[in-house]
């Protein structure tokens, strides 16, 4: 290839990215633009395009894309000092990341007495309860390579399990527990229920997993719905659901409506359960996953049992989400079908996306970065706008960087060689052809 | 009482369901035959067929009372908005969330995943700019919808129900030709078979996936529209549930088989109904997924099979 047809390349290769960052720039003008009504339909439209807003967000647009172009000529100038604040550096470098760890637990630890009374509510509710859930679907989507899109289902029967034993129900159960005893009965619903689901699924090829999920995180929404008499229908169980409360050894504590107390109670089972799928995600187990996700033929050729490592992990992850379905209910004690909707397993499905697939701490600043901005952002952006900015993010990482922010070394690394052609980098297909 | 009593009655409508999870399940098929990934945005390309018939419709109508003759050109008018729409919004879907990860590439999960984020995003979109209520269609007929038009088996058939019915058949007869007749067919079905022979035989791989997408996304928006007539209303989260259950029927038949999504389709629709005469309407949603369970556990491959190539 001569000089010149490499040049000629390369403008059109540059044409096609300037025309990309320039339609970019007006899906995000309307994305961010007015709001269409049911009278005005096009209200929307005319006013995100057919305005001033347009040519400044195709100005951005064609900005960024000259940044991105001509970055490598600018870099020569600049390298000298993003090389002295380059963050990623020190991360990578084991020591100093477990000094970080350790900073960040401590602020975690700290910081929340001083924040103001919405955000203690926001730490609880919103960023604590759904880190436990993205770590929980982390093991299934991020280490076995599975995709399971009605997870917040189990999250349903844990919060349901624990109303039934807390006695909350219009069904009253043989004997009334302490919501934390509730626990173990909560996971193991939610378990078996995993364990229900992907039986017939796991077994075939792994996308259908994806919709069967779907459909069962649709269905449980509907029984609790319907099923009036049991699980007190649409406006949930009719007695609240009993806060969390120690009675033993003469140690008399009840977690009160209060967010601080709840606060360090997830705080403390966050760092049990990274802990735990820390151990396992180097454990015989852990190692079967990468080996399935990477090539399922030969992992089952090396003798695991391939169906029953990935019935392991999605029981997992089904036990994970019901165990915080009991931490969600016992907080904010009523509880209704509302709370479970399928939006909420693609919310999950965008924490552990965002944060990095494999990667634990991904999974806990993507939820805590995920579930803080809109708080952050929500006196200028419509809350029901939400679900669209979040679709956007799961399109734009997979197009741009689907290993997350905070990649997990070994799963990027999967990422680029599946791309190469070499792994395969999830669990989709099937080892055994059963089919 | 259940299924002895008004068979008939609930059969009849299911007839008309079917057609429409017929139309939708080929999208799924189709995008399964070349490609082998279920296309979870489908039910947006069909979410948005429906916004587009409507504007077209209620635009064409304006105060008019069609009737005769004309109420057919307006149904018409309606699929072929419908049609277009869907069309439009199935190819940027590809260029946008399949190509790009196509070209890399990337793996099943990253598929999937992309799918589910255009999902989520257009049909957000589409409440946030057309509103969050159902819109309601202007009828392009002066009869009542629930008046009966003609009975079988003492089930009356109304309008509506004719009309989707119909124009379904005309749509699948359609396809299957062009499928089976065309060269546009015979390279689907190559790709559908074995990608990369196809490759090597001279079949532009990348323009044959955008074709199909188009097609599944034509079928797909006319049933928004049609979906849209019968309920006389279209609204942004319209997509999901006729999503799901089409892809159920697509299952049913053996996904990526064409005929298989027409049969499983019908099917779905008949036996929903039937068993909505058993349970109650609050539980007809219920019955979609039970079936693709049991179709999973006992007849993966579905009823005809799988491979669009094969048994086509």
């Amino acid at each position: 290839m001569t000089r010149r047809d490499l040049r000629s390349v390369l403008m059109g290769v540059r044409a096609r990215q300037l025309g990309t960052a320039v339609l970019g720039a007006l899906v995000v003008d309307v994305m961010t633009g007015p709001s269409g009504s049911l009278t005005a339909p096009t209200r929307g439209l005319t006013g995100s395009l057919l305005s001033i807003r347009a040519v400044i967000f195709v100005a951005l647009g064609v900005a960024l894309w000259a940044f991105l172009t001509f970055r490598d000529r600018l870099a020569t100038y600049t390298s000298r000092w993003t090389a002295a604040i380059a963050p990623s550096r020190l991360v990578a470098d084991r020591r100093y990341r477990r000094a970080g760890y350790a900073a960040l637990l401590a602020a975690a630890i700290a910081v929340p007495p001083y924040l103001s009374q919405y955000w203690q509510e926001v730490a609880v509710d919103q960023i604590g309860v759904y880190v436990l859930l993205a770590l929980g679907l982390n093991v299934v989507v991020g280490f076995a390579g599975l995709l399971d899109l009605g997870y917040i289902a189990f999250y349903a029967i844990g919060a349901y399990s624990c109303a039934y034993w807390t006695g909350s129900l219009p069904i009253r159960p043989p004997h009334v527990f302490n919501p934390f005893v509730t626990i173990i009965f909560a996971v193991i619903a939610a378990m078996i229920a995993g364990v229900v689901l992907g039986f017939p699924t796991l077994r075939l090829r792994g996308d259908y997993l994806a919709i069967v999920t779907l459909g069962f995180g649709e269905i449980i929404t509907i029984y609790a719905n319907n099923l009036q008499s049991v699980t007190g229908g649409a406006q949930g169980p009719p007695k609240p659901i009993p806060h969390f409360s120690i009675n033993l050894l003469g140690i008399h504590y009840q977690w009160k409506i209060s967010n601080l107390p709840y606060y360090y109670l997830l705080l403390a089972f966050v760092v049990l359960i990274l802990v735990l799928f820390h151990n396992l995600e180097n454990s015989r187990v852990g190692r079967a996953w990468t080996a399935i996700r990477e090539d399922e033929v030969a992992a089952a050729a090396s003798g695991i049992n391939t169906f029953r490592y990935k019935l392991l992990a999605f029981a997992i992850g089904a036990s994970t989400s019901g165990f915080a379905g009991v931490l969600f209910a016992s907080k904010i004690q009523v509880i209704t079908p509302l709370s479970f909707v399928l939006q909420q397993s693609i919310l999950v499905l965008v924490l552990v996306i965002f944060g990095g697939m494999g990667s634990l701490a991904g999974a806990v600043v993507g939820a805590a970065v995920i579930q803080w901005l809109p708080n952050a952002l929500k006196t200028y952006v419509d809350k029901a706008d939400l679900f669209m900015y979040l679709g956007a993010v799961l399109v734009v990482m997979m197009i741009y960087r689907p290993q997350g922010i905070i990649p997990s070394r070994r799963r990027s690394r999967e990422l680029a060689m599946a791309e190469a052609g070499l792994v395969e980098a999830d669990a989709l297909t099937t080892a055994s052809k059963e089919v | 009482m259940c299924l002895t009593n008004h068979f008939w009655d609930y059969f009849v409508p299911g007839i008309a369901n079917g057609f429409l999870y017929a139309l939708i399940a080929l999208g799924y098929t189709l995008v399964y035959g070349v490609l082998q990934l279920i296309n979870f945005a489908h039910s947006e390309v069909f979410m948005s067929g429906g916004f587009g018939g409507l504007f077209v419709i209620n635009w064409a109508i304006a105060d008019r009372h069609p009737h005769g003759l004309s109420s057919v050109w307006f149904v018409l008018i309606g699929i072929i908005a419908g049609a277009v729409t869907g069309g439009v919004v199935a190819f940027v879907l590809e260029r946008v969330a399949y190509r790009p990860l196509r070209r890399r590439h990337a793996p099943k999960l990253a598929f999937l995943i992309s799918a589910i984020g255009m999902s989520y995003f257009l049909y957000n979109l589409a409440g946030k700019e057309f509103g969050r209520d159902a819109r309601t269609m202007k009828p392009p007929f002066t009869v009542t919808p629930s008046k009966p038009l003609f009975t079988i088996f003492g089930a009356s058939v109304n309008l509506y129900d004719a009309v989707i019915a119909l124009s379904a058949i005309i749509m699948l007869v359609l396809l299957d030709r062009l499928v089976q007749n065309t060269r546009l067919g015979q390279g689907i079905r190559a790709v559908a078979q074995d990608a990369d022979t196809a490759a090597l035989m001279g079949v532009n791989i990348d323009r044959v996936i955008s074709q199909t997408f188009v097609i599944g996304g034509l079928l797909g928006g006319a049933a928004g529209f049609l979906f849209g007539l019968g309920t006389a209303g279209v609204s942004y989260t319209m997509g999901f549930t006729p999503g799901l259950k089409a892809f159920t029927a697509a299952v049913l038949g053996g996904i990526g088989n064409i005929r298989g999504a027409m049969l499983g389709g019908l099917l779905l629709g008949v036996v929903e109904n039937l068993a909505s005469s058993c349970f109650g309407a609050s539980w007809v949603d219920v019955v979609a997924f039970y079936i693709l369970v049991l179709v999973l556990l006992v007849r993966p491959m579905g009823l005809l099979g799988e491979r669009l190539g094969r048994s086509a």
